[in-house]
C-alpha cells in the first residue's frame, strides 16, 4: 500500500474513497449514510449514486459532481479509475484503481447474489483488494431470499387479520423487498412509512418495478388488517407502531440468523435477507480476484484475516471508523 | 425433528402468552402419538437425555470446523446450540427421525458410533433443526414456556379443565398417550398412583382492604404466615417424600427428616430451617436449598423442620373436599400420634374482631420469621390453584425505599413499544448503585410517564438497554432484602415493585447504601 493509505486515500491523485469527513476530492461508492457523506469539494460516483445523495442531503452537498458510468475508465493523471457493479445497493460500485501496473479493487458494500433492484455484481481481477466484511464469520450462511420472502407470505395468509410490520432500511433493502415481493405475484398495495417515500419514488424513475405503493396514514386501527407495512426499524421500535392493531413485527436483514438476536430485538418472524456478502461469497471472492493482499475495512475483520493466513493470502485489518452495519439498526 | 424444531423456534419468536398457547394447541391438534406427548416432556422439563455430554458436540465440531474461527464465531452469537447450527458446513441429503425416534436414538447411544451418529444427523438437518437438537442434547431449552402455560395449552386443546389436568399431572408419563386419549374424548382419566404423586396446592389470594366489609370475622381462623417453602409431603411406610410447592421432588435436599409411620399420609406445610421449631430467616434456608449433595455440617448448621398447615389424604381417604375444621382436627390427631423434632404444628391464632386481628398483625409480627397472616375459612375445602372466598393472605406491610431511575428494557407482549423493566439504584458514596429491578407496580399512565422519561433521557445504549439521565426518583416497595454476593450492592430485594413515582422529589434525598443496609438488613 505505497500509493493508498489505511484511510482508503489515493494519494497521487489527492482523492478519498468514501471519506468520513468533508474532503476536496471523494469517490462515493454508494449512498449509505455511512459511505456517503455531504460536504466534499468534488465528487466522483455513479448517476444514482450522486442522485440519492442529493435526495438525502440537499441538491448543494457537495460543490461538484462527477458523473461516471459503469465499466468506463476515466484516467486523472497517472490513475485510472473504473467502476463495476456492486450489487449492493442502486448505484452501487466497486472502485478499481490502477496505477503503474498495480491494480486495487475497492469493494465497497457489496453482494454477488442476483438482485432486481440494481446492476447486479460483476467480479473484478486484482492484485489488492480492500473488502468489507460485515458478515465475515462462518456463522453468517444467508439462505435463498425468495424462500424468506415467503415466509411472510405465508405468516399473512396464517394471520389475515393481522398487519405485517416489516423492518428494512430506507435505501436498499425496502424496495428489494418490494421487488422480491412482486416476483412471488404479490400484487397489492404495499404500505411504506414517509422516511421510505422519497427513496422508492427515486427507484421507479430509474425503471424498478415496485408495483403500487402507499405512505400510511392511519386513521382506523382497522385499517391495515392483513397488510404489509414497511418501515425503518427505529420507526418500529417506537410509538409510531402503537398505531397498528395486534402487528407482527417483521425485519429483514442478514443478522435475523441469529434467533436470540431476533428474539432481542422483538422480532416476531426474522427475515434472514441481505444486502450484503455472506461468509461464503467474501472467501470465494476473495480467492477469485487472485489477490495477494487483502485489506478489511470494516465489519468481523478477525475471522476474514484469519481466514487469509490459512489460504496464505496477506490479510491486515483497517478497522475504518464511522462505518456502521447499516442493517443493525 | 422438523415439526418440532420448527414449534420451539416458533415459541422462542412468540412474545405473548395467548398466541404460545395457540402455537402448542395447533401443535397438538396435528402431531400423532408419541410425538407429541414426547414434545410436552421436554418442553415441560419432565425428560431429560444426560448421557451426551456437551463438550463432546464441541469437540465433534472442533475437528470439522477450524478452531480460531468457530471461538470468533461462538463469541459473536453468544449461544453454543445457535453458534454450532449456524456454522455447521455439511450437508448430506435425508431426514432426521421424528422427535419421539431421536430421544430413544439419543437416549441409547453407545459411545463408539456417538460420534459418527452426532456428525451424520448434524448433516442432515438444516439450521433450525441442529439448533433444537443441540439445544435436546443440552438440556433447557429456554424458550420461554413454562409447564403451567403448556398444561393450559393442554385444556385448551382438549376442552377440559386446567385443574382436572394439574391433578394428574404428577402421576403420568411421558410420552402421555393415556393423557392424550383423554383430551381427546377417546379415553378415560388417567388413574394415578397416589403414593408417589404430588398434588396440586391449595393457594391464597391478597386480602385487600374492601374484602373485610364482605367476610365474617366468626367464619375464619388465622395462622402465621411463614417465611419459607411450602411443601406437600407424603408419607407411605415410613418413606417420605417432600415436594415443593411446583412439584419437584426435593426429598434428597432434607435427608434428615425422618418419621415412622405405616400409614399413607399426606400433608402441607411450611419448610424452614431453625432450632426448637424457631425458624431462622430465609436467607439461612436457601443454604439449604437447591443441593443435591448435603453435608452434615449444612444439616447441623441449618436444620430443617415443617410448620403443618394441612393434611390432604389419609390412609388412602381423600380429605379435600372435607371442611378446613374437620381437616384441622384429623390434622391435630395426627400430629399428636407422631410428634417428633422435624414436625411442628402451624398455631390457630385466636381473634374477635377483624379490628383485633389487625392489631395482633401490627403488634406481633416477627420481622424475621413471619411473612404476615394467613386467613383461611373455616369451611374451605382444599381446592388446587388459588381459588376464590376460601384463603386470603395478608402480608405485612411492604417496605419502602426511594431510588433513582438507571436503566430501561422494553417490555414483552402488549407492552412491547414500552419502556417497562427498570433498574434503580441508590447512592454508593457520590456514585449510584443499582440494588433491583422492577417490572410492574405501576399503572397505564405511571407506564407512559417513565417511557417518556426513558425516550427523552437516554444517554447510553447498551443492545435493548437504554441508560437513562439520573433524575428520576422512584418509590419502590419491597418484601425484604437478602444480603447477596451475587449482585454488587450486595443486597438483593424480594418482589420489588414501583408504587409511586416521585419526580418532585431531589435526588440528593436519596439514601445512601450503607444506611440502607444498617436500616434494612
Amino acid at each position: 500500500m505505497k500509493w493508498i493509505n489505511e484511510n482508503l486515500y489515493i494519494s497521487p491523485i489527492n482523492t478519498y474513497i468514501d471519506p468520513s469527513k468533508p474532503v476536496e476530492n471523494a469517490i462515493i461508492t454508494h449512498g449509505h449514510a455511512d459511505h456517503a457523506k455531504p460536504g466534499h469539494k468534488n465528487v466522483l460516483a455513479t448517476k444514482e449514486t450522486i442522485n440519492i445523495m442529493k435526495i438525502r442531503y440537499g441538491e448543494n452537498c457537495a460543490q461538484n459532481f462527477q458523473e461516471l458510468k459503469l465499466n468506463k475508465t476515466l484516467k486523472i493523471d497517472d490513475v485510472k479509475i473504473t467502476f463495476y457493479p456492486a450489487g449492493h445497493i442502486l448505484g452501487s460500485v466497486q472502485v478499481l484503481a490502477e496505477y503503474k501496473g498495480e491494480r486495487i479493487n475497492f469493494t465497497g458494500d457489496y453482494k454477488t447474489k442476483k438482485d432486481k433492484t440494481c446492476e447486479n455484481f460483476e467480479p473484478v481481477k486484482c492484485h489488492t483488494l480492500v473488502t468489507e466484511a460485515t458478515f465475515g464469520l462462518p456463522v453468517f450462511q444467508h439462505p435463498n431470499e425468495d424462500n424468506e420472502i415467503k415466509k411472510l407470505l405465508r405468516s399473512l395468509e396464517l394471520f389475515p387479520q393481522r398487519p405485517h410490520l416489516v423492518g428494512v432500511y430506507a435505501l436498499g433493502k425496502a424496495q428489494r423487498i418490494i421487488g422480491l415481493l412482486r416476483q412471488q405475484r404479490y400484487d397489492k398495495e404495499i404500505f411504506i412509512h414517509g422516511a421510505l417515500e422519497k427513496l422508492c419514488n427515486y427507484y421507479v424513475e430509474e425503471k424498478i418495478f415496485l408495483g403500487n405503493f402507499l405512505k400510511t396514514n392511519l386513521k382506523d386501527k382497522k385499517e391495515y388488517q392483513g397488510e404489509i407495512i414497511l418501515a425503518p426499524p427505529s420507526a418500529i421500535k417506537n410509538v409510531w407502531s402503537r398505531k397498528f392493531e395486534d402487528p407482527i413485527i417483521c425485519q429483514a436483514s442478514g443478522w435475523m440468523s441469529i434467533k436470540q438476536r431476533a428474539k432481542q430485538s422483538l422480532v416476531e418472524l426474522p427475515l434472514i435477507i441481505s444486502d450484503h456478502a455472506d461468509w461464503n461469497e467474501l472467501t470465494q471472492y476473495i480467492k477469485l480476484t487472485g489477490a495477494e493482499n487483502v485489506y478489511v475495512t470494516h465489519g468481523r475483520e478477525e475471522a476474514i484475516v484469519h481466514w487469509c493466513k490459512m489460504n496464505q493470502i496477506n490479510g491486515l485489518a483497517l478497522s475504518l471508523s464511522g462505518r456502521e452495519d447499516e442493517e443493525d439498526l | 425433528m422438523r415439526s418440532f424444531s420448527e414449534l420451539i423456534n416458533k415459541l422462542l419468536l412468540t412474545t405473548s402468552r395467548n398466541r404460545k398457547v395457540d402455537v402448542l394447541c395447533d401443535y397438538f391438534k396435528n402431531t400423532p402419538d408419541p410425538d407429541r406427548g414426547f414434545t410436552l416432556a421436554i418442553i415441560t422439563n419432565s425428560l431429560e437425555i444426560k448421557n451426551i455430554p456437551i463438550s463432546k458436540i464441541k469437540e465433534i465440531v472442533r475437528e470439522t470446523v477450524d478452531e480460531e474461527l468457530f471461538a470468533l464465531s461462538y463469541d459473536y452469537v453468544g449461544d453454543l446450540a445457535e453458534t454450532i447450527s449456524l456454522i455447521w458446513p455439511n450437508k448430506e441429503n435425508g431426514n432426521l427421525p421424528q422427535i419421539s425416534k431421536m430421544i430413544g436414538i439419543l437416549k441409547n447411544i453407545n459411545k463408539n458410533e456417538l460420534t459418527r451418529k452426532i456428525h451424520s444427523f448434524l448433516s442432515i438437518a438444516n439450521e433450525t433443526e441442529r439448533w433444537a437438537l443441540i439445544k435436546l442434547i443440552s438440556g433447557g431449552l429456554r424458550i420461554g414456556v413454562s409447564s403451567r402455560l403448556a398444561k393450559t395449552a393442554l385444556a385448551k386443546f382438549g376442552e377440559k379443565k386446567l385443574d382436572d389436568i394439574e391433578k394428574i399431572w404428577h402421576g403420568i408419563n411421558p410420552p402421555y398417550e393415556n393423557l392424550f386419549k383423554w383430551l381427546c374424548n377417546s379415553g378415560p382419566i388417567p388413574e394415578i398412583d397416589l403414593k408417589n404423586t404430588f398434588n396440586p396446592m391449595m393457594l391464597a389470594n391478597p386480602l385487600e382492604d374492601k374484602d373485610f366489609k364482605n367476610l365474617n370475622c366468626n367464619d375464619f381462623v388465622a395462622e402465621w404466615k411463614w417465611d419459607g417453602i411450602r411443601v406437600q409431603i407424603i408419607i407411605n411406610d415410613s418413606n417420605i417424600k417432600i415436594f415443593s410447592r411446583t412439584g419437584d421432588d426435593i426429598s434428597l435436599s432434607f435427608p434428615e427428616i425422618k418419621i415412622l409411620e405405616k400409614n399413607m399420609v399426606i400433608l402441607d406445610g411450611e419448610l424452614l430451617v431453625g432450632r426448637n421449631y424457631i425458624p431462622m430467616n430465609f436467607n439461612s434456608l436457601q443454604q439449604r436449598l437447591n443441593r443435591k449433595k448435603v453435608s452434615l455440617k449444612h444439616i447441623d448448621d441449618f436444620p430443617a423442620f415443617v410448620k403443618l398447615y394441612d393434611i390432604l389424604y389419609i390412609n388412602n381417604d381423600d380429605l379435600r373436599e372435607k371442611k378446613w375444621e374437620e381437616r384441622r382436627n384429623l390434622l391435630e390427631n395426627w400430629y399428636y400420634k407422631n410428634k417428633n423434632e422435624f414436625f411442628d404444628l402451624s398455631k390457630i391464632i385466636n381473634f374477635n374482631s377483624w379490628k383485633n386481628l389487625t392489631a395482633i398483625r401490627k403488634n406481633e409480627i416477627i420481622d424475621e420469621q413471619h411473612e404476615g397472616l394467613m386467613i383461611k375459612r373455616k369451611s374451605s375445602p382444599y381446592i388446587s390453584g388459588r381459588p376464590k372466598g376460601h384463603w386470603y393472605k395478608w402480608k405485612k406491610d411492604p417496605k419502602t425505599v426511594d431510588a433513582i431511575l438507571m436503566y430501561a428494557m422494553r417490555g414483552h407482549g402488549k407492552r412491547s413499544s414500552y419502556y417497562s423493566d427498570f433498574t434503580f439504584g441508590i447512592w454508593d458514596g457520590n456514585q449510584l448503585s443499582p440494588i433491583g429491578k422492577a417490572y410492574f407496580g405501576f399503572n397505564d399512565n405511571e407506564l407512559k410517564i417513565l417511557d417518556k422519561f426513558v425516550r427523552n433521557n437516554t444517554i447510553k445504549k447498551f443492545g435493548p438497554v437504554r441508560e437513562v439521565e439520573k433524575t428520576f426518583v422512584i418509590e419502590v416497595a419491597f418484601d425484604s432484602v437478602n444480603s447477596s454476593t451475587r449482585h454488587k450492592s450486595g443486597v438483593a430485594l424480594r418482589f420489588p415493585r414501583i408504587k409511586r413515582l416521585r419526580e418532585d422529589k431531589p435526588t440528593s434525598e436519596v439514601i445512601q447504601l450503607c444506611e440502607f443496609k444498617l436500616d434494612f438488613l
